[in-house]
């Protein structure tokens, strides 16, 4: 057990590595450099070489690397050049909206999507198994940002049910402790706070639950049918245990294996899908700050940190994944 | 078959009948797993749906000059008279769904779209297929070395989520032009070419046929041509077609970040949505549902025919 | 009065875009209490199906189950689904042919043996998990009380064999159905596994439906054996009478197929023309036919009835192979 970990941390940082470099490798391939894409061709001379000298451009290609591998180790990843504020600073800003937001995300995929597909692959070929095939499929063939705008002029402007942007009202008066919205409401008992954050959630949460929900429904169902054509479920059912107690002990224990694994996958469609939703909402997470930095010139210490943070959360999830299973399934325990 | 005319004591008509009915019952035997699985395929309404959609959209795409009423890029002073920020003409005399926010044909650039939507679609998934097949053939043909390297490139890449690898790729480009889109589209399914074929090629080299061949004396090269590619294609059709679907898809995306094509002039749906259409949401909505629902019946169409075929070939599903 | 009676049982498969296939096709046998009786016959023969639908044990959806299946005094095909339910697993136990797959992975040994005496004797998880300790003893498993916390796959093929049995015998039911047991065993496992079966049922008198496509099994095990073909029974027999002189060709060519010791060695081995799927639908004659040596133009034509033979057995053949004049 301790040593698949301690290989699976092996391999995070190899990876690492490796993507930093490529990264690093293609910033300075780029023709003219980072130099030319922010200042565009217009630039005097002059400028040039000032920001060149100031972003350390001016020496060799391995003194550069070797000082961005220093700086990347301590997490010194400089200074956004659109605000001049350290990176990290402003990613650690947006971290709490993006997470609030994933994780609100990722609770409506799990929480409707296992029940969902449980009950389609019960009532197989029926009507309603037929039903939640085919929204399933829309839901996976839809533009996620399509559904943002669709979602948001339905009830927001149509009919005035949710709030159309942002994270709070403004002009709330909320204490801001941890970033969390809701759960800061929550510490500082002030529950108006929570409620509106909670209000502002549920269309963007929904939003970003499509393609997972839609995936983790398929997946559960699909596995579900397998199980249930399994030589044990037979064996359970020649016992003559009851049904409650086959559905629970025998087919969901092993059902969710596979759907276990799926959610791991999917947290990298949540981290793609928060860029687009929060465009949608105007969230003001790490998805606004990817496309912020991007349009606008292009703030490459904030993108390169960025996707290393990406980089790092996917890995890490699908780790402990890996380590639940380990924990469901006595087959890998043993290994 | 058995030897039924070796039967001495039976009638001729007796004979007959039972060669008759012999046929009848044993006529299911000795088909071809790809034969057998295009005949569940023709008989799998799911399917069928799928490609008579695929082919509409072929169709649509084809023949746009001849479909298309109008020009896609030249602008009426019919439309263009009527057009503010507020305003967008809708269906005139002429123009059966109106004008676009530059006093365009909307409907002749949805039916130029298809074509833009196929070629981005097709060289997205074929550029992605074409590098990930060679990588993923070279790791499972050659191993060794070439294969942990090849490998762990392959886990670099997967190590980001795909559309945020994409946007990575189109951000890191200097500028964004429909090369970028498409390039960085078929960059972000190269691993899942390469892996889908080392897979593929990995579990055949133990397999009965290609240790036959092995055993035969037949050189390498031939069994890596003849044996394993081509029974490992079958699997890298399914995901390409399924890869097509999310290639649109993600194509939009990119043009909603502000990352696709910046030439005015394409009509392709997912610029055509994610640019005008969320920018005049509120002013013309058409002009994002017609692009969106073109895409997802285009997404479902591939994504249909995807997994049908995905779930013919499963010899689990032979009957 | 027989333990099990199963009168004129027919499973039709309806799959959609297929044409009806009849499985099993007006089976009848019956067991006495504390008999073993075999059902013989080459995969694909209906035998399989058979238990299934005497466990009620097929899917509702594409299988049509038609005629009586008596179980002492009640027809477990008009059962209501929950009636059936309390008996399996407490009356009839069934044990599958393949141990692994029949074994949930990820449950512990202990709780797959458990449950069943928690289900119908309405005991406590302890003290089920403590019978469940003595029934695995008493099925061969050695150092049980470690094996109740272990998974299906720490075990080998034999123990999760025992293990199944000792689930299908728990509850001591009066009829325990054995689906192929041994074919997915080593060969001297499965010596161990009949020998292990054989003596469980002698000492509780539990009655034994024995499935198997082995001979050898049956001769080692079985008062009566069934032959089944197509889906029809076509000789039935004391164990005895059976290898002594096997009337149905069929019955005879897989006796023959069977290597002896006690044969010349340049003899060739005999086979039967053909495979299953070479077969004529009953109503149009005997199935056999096509692969049969002794085939006439009776054969063709109308169904084969299975008639009483003097010996107590039956037999489904218009030329049979002829009996020994005893001298």
């Amino acid at each position: 057990m301790v040593r698949v970990i301690l290989r699976r941390l092996i391999q995070l940082v190899v990876t690492l590595i490796a993507l930093t470099t490529l990264v690093f490798f293609w910033l300075r391939s780029l023709p003219g450099g980072p130099v030319d894409a922010l200042l565009g061709e217009r630039a005097t001379p002059q400028t040039r070489e000032l920001l060149t000298r100031a972003l350390g451009y001016d020496q060799p290609i391995w003194t550069q690397y070797g000082r961005f591998v220093k700086n990347v180790v301590t997490g010194n990843f400089g200074n956004s050049i659109r605000t001049g504020e350290p990176v990290m600073d402003v990613i650690s800003r947006s971290f709490p909206a993006t997470i609030e937001l994933a994780v609100a995300a990722i609770i409506i995929a799990i929480g409707l999507g296992i029940p969902l597909g449980y009950i389609a692959a019960r009532y197989r070929g029926r009507m309603l198994d037929n039903a939640t095939i085919i929204v399933t499929l829309i839901g996976i063939s839809i533009p996620i940002f399509f559904l943002g705008y669709l979602l948001k002029d339905l009830l927001t402007q149509n009919i005035h049910i949710f709030p159309p942007s942002g994270r709070i009202t403004t002009g709330m008066d909320n204490t801001d402790v941890t970033g969390f919205f809701v759960l800061d409401g929550l510490l500082t008992r002030e529950f108006d706070a929570t409620a509106d954050a909670l209000w502002h959630l549920v269309l963007p949460a929904i939003t970003l639950a499509t393609i997972p929900l839609a995936i983790i429904i398929r997946i559960t169902r699909a596995s579900v049918l397998d199980v249930l054509d399994e030589d044990y479920i037979r064996t359970a059912d020649a016992k003559g245990l009851r049904n409650t107690t086959i559905r629970k002990r025998h087919v969901l224990r092993n059902a969710l294996l596979p759907v276990v694994t799926t959610i791991g996958l999917q947290t990298g469609a949540l981290l793609a899908g928060a860029v687009l939703t929060e465009k949608v909402y105007n969230w003001g997470g790490l998805g606004t700050l990817i496309t912020d930095s991007i349009s606008g010139g292009r703030d490459y210490p904030v993108l390169q940190a960025l996707i290393l943070l990406a980089a790092v959360v996917f890995i890490v999830v699908n780790l402990l994944v890996d380590l639940s299973y380990a924990v469901i399934d006595p087959r890998v325990r043993v290994q | 078959m058995s030897g039924i005319g070796g039967i001495s004591t039976l009638a001729d008509h007796k004979r007959r009948r039972i060669e008759e009915l012999t046929a009848r019952t044993s006529e299911a035997g000795g088909v071809s797993l790809i034969r057998d699985a295009g005949r569940r395929l023709l008989r799998n309404p799911t399917a069928m749906v799928g490609a008579i959609i695929i082919l509409l959209f072929l169709i649509i795409a084809i023949f746009a000059p001849l479909v298309a009423p109008h020009d896609p890029v030249q602008r009426f002073p019919e439309l263009t008279k009527d057009l503010t920020v507020d305003s967008i003409p809708g269906a005139t005399a002429g123009h059966p769904l109106g004008s676009d926010p530059l006093g365009r044909d909307f409907a002749s650039r949805m039916i130029y779209g298809a074509r833009q939507t196929l070629f981005v679609g097709v060289l997205a998934t074929f550029i992605g297929l074409l590098f990930g097949v060679v990588l993923g053939a070279i790791a499972g043909a050659v191993g060794g070395w070439l294969d942990v390297l090849i490998m762990r490139l392959t886990d670099v890449m997967l190590a980001l989520p795909s559309l945020l690898l994409a946007i990575t790729l189109v951000a890191l480009a200097s500028r964004s032009t429909q090369w970028t889109v498409i390039i960085a589209v078929a960059v972000v399914n190269v691993p899942i070419f390469a892996r889908l074929l080392r897979g593929s090629m990995l579990a055949q080299r133990e397999s009965d046929h290609v240790l036959a061949a092995r055993a035969l004396g037949v050189r390498r090269r031939d069994i890596v041509l003849r044996h394993m590619l081509p029974n490992s294609l079958t699997a890298v059709i399914v995901q390409a077609t399924l890869t097509f679907a999310v290639a649109i898809l993600d194509a939009a995306a990119l043009s909603f970040l502000g990352l696709g094509d910046p030439d005015i002039n394409r009509a392709e749906w997912g610029l055509m949505l994610g640019v005008d259409g969320v920018r005049y949401f509120e002013v013309r909505p058409e002009l994002a549902y017609l692009p969106a629902l073109a895409i997802i019946f285009v997404a479902l169409g591939f994504t249909l025919l995807g997994e049908s075929m995905r779930e013919a070939l499963d010899p689990k599903n032979r009957r | 009065m027989p333990l099990l009676d199963v009168r004129d049982l027919s499973v039709v498969f309806q799959r959609k875009g297929a044409k009806p296939f009849t499985a099993v096709d007006g089976v009848n046998f019956t067991v006495e209490p504390g008999q073993t009786v075999g059902l013989v016959g080459e995969s694909g023969c209906g035998k399989s199906v058979t238990s299934l639908a005497i466990m009620g044990l097929l899917p509702r959806r594409g299988n049509k189950v038609s005629g009586e299946v008596r179980f002492e005094d009640t027809d477990l095909l008009k059962l209501r689904p929950q009636e059936l339910r309390d008996r399996r697993g407490r009356d009839i136990g069934m044990i599958f042919q393949d141990p692994l797959s029949s074994l949930n992975p990820v449950l512990p040994l202990g709780l797959q043996v458990a449950e069943v005496l928690e289900r119908h004797q309405g005991r406590t998880r302890q003290a089920a998990l403590r019978e469940a300790r003595n029934l695995l003893d008493a099925v061969g498993i050695p150092d049980p009380t470690r094996r109740l916390k272990e998974f299906p796959h720490q075990l080998s093929g034999g123990m999760r064999q025992r293990a199944l049995i000792a689930i299908a015998l728990a509850c001591k039911p009066r009829l325990l159905i054995a689906d192929e047991p041994t074919t997915a065993l080593d060969v001297t496992i499965q010596a161990q596994i009949l020998t292990l079966l054989k003596q469980l049922v002698e000492e509780s008198g539990t009655a034994l439906v024995m499935i198997t496509h082995d001979l050898g099994v049956v001769a080692g095990l079985c008062d009566t054996v069934n032959v089944l073909y197509a889906g029809k029974v076509v000789e039935r027999a004391e164990r005895h009478d059976l290898f002594a002189e096997p009337r149905h060709p069929y019955t005879h060519g897989l006796l023959q197929s069977v290597p002896r010791l006690d044969v010349d060695r340049g003899g060739r081995l005999h086979q039967i023309r053909g495979s299953v799927s070479d077969n004529i639908p009953w109503p149009e004659g005997c199935a056999f036919a096509p692969r049969c040596d002794r085939v006439n133009d009776a054969c063709i034509g109308e169904t084969v009835p299975l008639e009483p033979t003097f010996r107590g057995g039956a037999l489904r053949c218009t030329n049979p192979v002829p009996q020994e004049v005893p001298a």
